[in-house]
């Protein structure tokens, strides 16, 4: 059992690898075989992150170094810096890690019944194994390079997962949007990335937060790395592809999708934090995360309120919760070097912003997976040609009002702790953000209020009569969700000291980050 | 295409394909590898298909068989990938066995055929993969803009 | 390679196809010139990080008992086949949605085969 928790960090990226091979072999002997594989793949790499992120709660950092004699071996004899790939997994990580396999696990399971009606199924599941695989090694490398290589892992399968349906032809525009935006991005991390290099003559995050000082090329590093990731996970004014690509992903894929981009803010705080940390000028870089953070919240909630089409509602809103997350922990970084500020209110910022992070991946995916089902059983994603559902489709609307009031803030939910714990720290910063954040809640529930009305309340139209309720294994993947939902919202106190605690501490410590791999030199 | 382009393409349809799976194989020692050694196969592929045309190819040879033998090559990398976890699943058993013999000294060794341990192996394991995936790219692409439907 | 030369070729023409790239992009309509301009931007980010290993005078890092002298760094050559390889892949997949695009709308310029917007 002490192998498997050494091991477990690269076993739970590389099941699901060797499972994305596997299916199209798999695939001829029948349709049960390879749903069996995708989700025993899945479900075996959600349970070693799990026992993983048991392990560093109790033990500290966990540093795995591929292909050495001992995986703590990072530095060799003779040798003064880290040679190979190194896997570094702190409790932020593992705090990742967990959001994406569950989210990969019930994305998977809803799109087993969607995947009966269409063709090319095996090329569907090699497509979502290789897009949690390029999630989930995003968020354990300690290495800059590797970053950009799952980086370009996941856009490349995103993009084609959002292309999927290929007869409709606003899919193929979706994914066109979005293969091209990552590839400029992807190419600019690639630039600055070789910029650090050629100063440093190092790859690996912890040598090179080690080495770094804060001179004129490191500059355009920071602001090329900060321009391409603020890009990529769609945040305004940079949002343009997200609309799009989001409301034309195919079921279950969508939450995926969306994790992905979180992943992308994940690798913005690595780099903000762990690899410049203090050496950077923290007060002039968070004011900048803030603003994109308030641009997002705004812009998101004021372009969601007025569309017809509910994926895309659903995506503006998505953005908007994202500056949620940029403007808690941009006051975090903004006071990382007053430490009196940081103990009183920068700390709780940073977990309001973590905390959010979990809670909106579940509502979001919860109420994704919801306009899916409504497009499924009805065939069309237009809210005026929706009425009067909630006699038809009982369960799918109990969920849409679960996810609908988390998202909201409305007590007592699980959106209403983390916005309230960033609303407090926030006011102590700097009151008028604080009370853009509130009017930009009270949008979102307007905005829900209106749509749950023309999905859901109301005459129903005579086209839909004979509408049923979704099938199983699509009601079991939202049932996943909502019920990891409500055991957030009864338990948050334990769900903060547990998960987001050791995140936030993680997060702030870059000398541990740094100690782990350079081994205290 | 004309007869000239036919027939020329005949004659040098085997060299690409040799020189291709040269690069693959000296991969270790040479430049080239896996991937180029690959992609100068699919470019021989291509040259086929320019050639005789997507139709007559597609008679012969069929998408879905290259995308086995991408599949295998994807299969062979992994699984010497899972080879190098030591203790539990799988030991490092190529290194001092039977297959190998013994771990040859630094240097110049002349004599010596397995000299480069897994690279040669690995190498192999991605130029199957490129040469299948390219290929059926080039394909599929072919056979979409002449307006021909590809079956599943 | 800088001898003689009070500045750098390589990296003039790194800086000098990131930025034709790069306009290319930003002004195109033609869906295919798009990625054309993806691409020539790739090449020069590839050419870059070649670049940046090399040492004045130094030999090629394939001897195992070298001779003396400086040896041209290899691990970034390493990096630059890894992003030729992703790019490769990145450039079919974006090919395969314009033909796709095509056989939808019939158009590939950028502003008239637009479905979603709002």
């Amino acid at each position: 059992m002490d192998s498997l928790v050494t091991h477990s960090s690269i076993l739970a990226i590389a099941i699901p690898l060797l499972a994305a091979f596997i299916v199209p072999l798999v695939s001829k002997v029948g349709d049960k075989a390879r749903n069996t594989v995708v989700i025993g793949a899945l479900a075996l790499a959600e349970f070693l992150v799990i026992i993983l992120a048991r392990d560093i709660y109790l033990n500290g950092l966990h540093v795995y170094t591929l292909g050495a004699a001992a995986t703590d071996l990072t530095i060799p004899e003779h040798y003064m810096v880290p040679v190979r790939i190194i896997l570094e997994v702190d409790a932020m990580s593992v705090f990742m890690g967990i959001i994406t396999t569950t989210i990969s696990l019930a994305g998977a399971i809803y799109s087993i019944s969607f995947m009966k009606e269409e063709t090319g199924g095996d090329r569907f599941y090699t497509l979502l194994l290789l897009l949690a695989v390029g999630m989930l090694g995003l968020v354990f490398t300690g290495d800059m390079f590797n970053f950009f290589v799952f980086l370009e892992i996941l856009s490349i399968s995103g993009a084609a997962l959002a292309a999927f349906r290929t007869r409709f032809g606003d899919a193929t525009e979706g994914g066109f949007k979005y293969i091209v935006i990552s590839a400029v991005g992807a190419l600019v991390v690639l630039f600055a990335v070789g910029i650090l290099y050629s100063q440093y003559n190092l790859l690996s995050i912890a040598a090179l937060a080690q080495a770094i000082q804060y001179t004129a090329l490191d500059k355009i590093a920071l602001a090329l790395l900060v321009v391409a990731l603020a890009m990529k996970l769609a945040s305004v004014p940079l949002h343009m592809w997200a609309p799009d690509t989001y409301s034309v992903a195919p079921a279950g894929t969508t939450p995926m999708i969306y994790v992905a981009s979180q992943a992308c803010l994940y690798g913005l705080f690595r780099v903000l934090f762990s690899l410049y940390g203090v050496s950077l000028d923290t007060l002039t870089i968070g004011w900048v995360v803030i603003i994109l953070g308030v641009l997002s919240m705004f812009v998101g909630v004021t372009m969601a309120v007025h569309q017809s089409d509910i994926k895309r509602l659903m995506a503006y809103h998505a953005i908007s919760q994202s500056g949620y997350m940029l403007l808690g922990i941009g006051v975090g970084l903004a006071v990382l070097a007053d430490p009196q500020a940081l103990a009183s209110y920068g700390r709780e910022a940073i977990s309001g912003g973590i905390f959010h992070i979990i809670n909106n991946a579940l509502y979001k995916g919860l109420l994704f997976l919801t306009a899916e089902a409504l497009f499924f059983a009805l065939g069309t994603r237009d809210l005026n040609k929706m009425g009067g559902m909630f006699r038809n489709m009982k369960y799918t609307a109990i969920f849409f009002i679960i996810g609908a009031l988390a998202i909201s803030g409305v007590p007592p939910f699980n959106g209403f702790t983390s916005k309230l714990m960033i609303y407090e720290s926030v006011y102590n910063f700097s009151p008028v953000l604080a009370v853009i954040a509130m009017l930009v809640s009270i949008l979102t529930l307007a905005s829900f209020t209106k749509a749950f009305q023309s999905a859901f309340t109301g005459p129903a139209l005579p086209q839909h009569d004979n509408v049923r309720e979704v099938p199983k294994p699509m009601l079991i993947g939202m049932g996943i969700l909502a019920v990891a939902i409500v055991f957030f919202s009864l338990f948050p106190s334990l769900v903060v000291d547990t998960i987001v605690t050791p995140a936030t501490d993680a997060l702030i410590d870059q000398a541990g980050y740094i100690g782990a791999v350079m081994g205290g030199a | 295409m004309s007869k000239i382009v036919r027939t020329m393409s005949n004659i040098l349809i085997p060299l690409v394909f040799i020189f291709g799976l040269y690069i693959i194989l000296h991969g270790h020692i040479s430049p080239g590898g896996g991937f180029q050694g690959g992609a100068v196969f699919a470019s021989g592929v291509a040259m086929i298909i320019v050639a005789f045309g997507s139709a007559s190819v597609q008679k012969r040879l069929k998408e879905h068989h290259l995308s086995v033998l991408e599949s295998a090559g994807a299969l062979i990398f992994i699984g010497l990938a899972f080879s190098g976890l030591a203790t539990i699943f799988f030991f490092n058993f190529l290194a001092g066995s039977a297959v190998f013999g013994n771990i040859p000294p630094s240097g110049s060794n002349p004599g010596d055929l397995w000299t480069g341990g897994v690279i040669p192996l690995m190498n192999i394991g991605v130029g199957l993969k490129v040469l299948g995936g390219l290929s059926a790219i080039l394909l599929v692409m072919a056979l979409a803009s002449s307006g021909i439907e590809v079956e599943e | 390679m800088t001898a003689g030369l009070p500045f750098n070729i390589p990296f003039l023409a790194v800086v000098a196809l990131i930025s034709i790239g790069l306009f290319i992009i930003l002004t195109q309509r033609n869906l295919i010139k798009l990625v054309m301009g993806i691409v020539i931007m790739e090449s020069g980010v590839n050419l870059f990080l070649v670049s940046l290993g090399y040492r004045t005078g130094g030999i090629v890092p394939i001897f195992t008992h070298a001779p003396e002298g400086v040896m041209v760094l290899p691990v970034p050559q390493a990096l630059t086949l890894t992003s030729i390889v992703i790019g490769v892949a990145t450039t079919a997949l974006m090919l395969s949605l314009i033909m796709l695009t095509y056989r939808h709308t019939g158009d590939i310029d950028a502003e008239k085969s637009r479905r979603l917007k709002g």
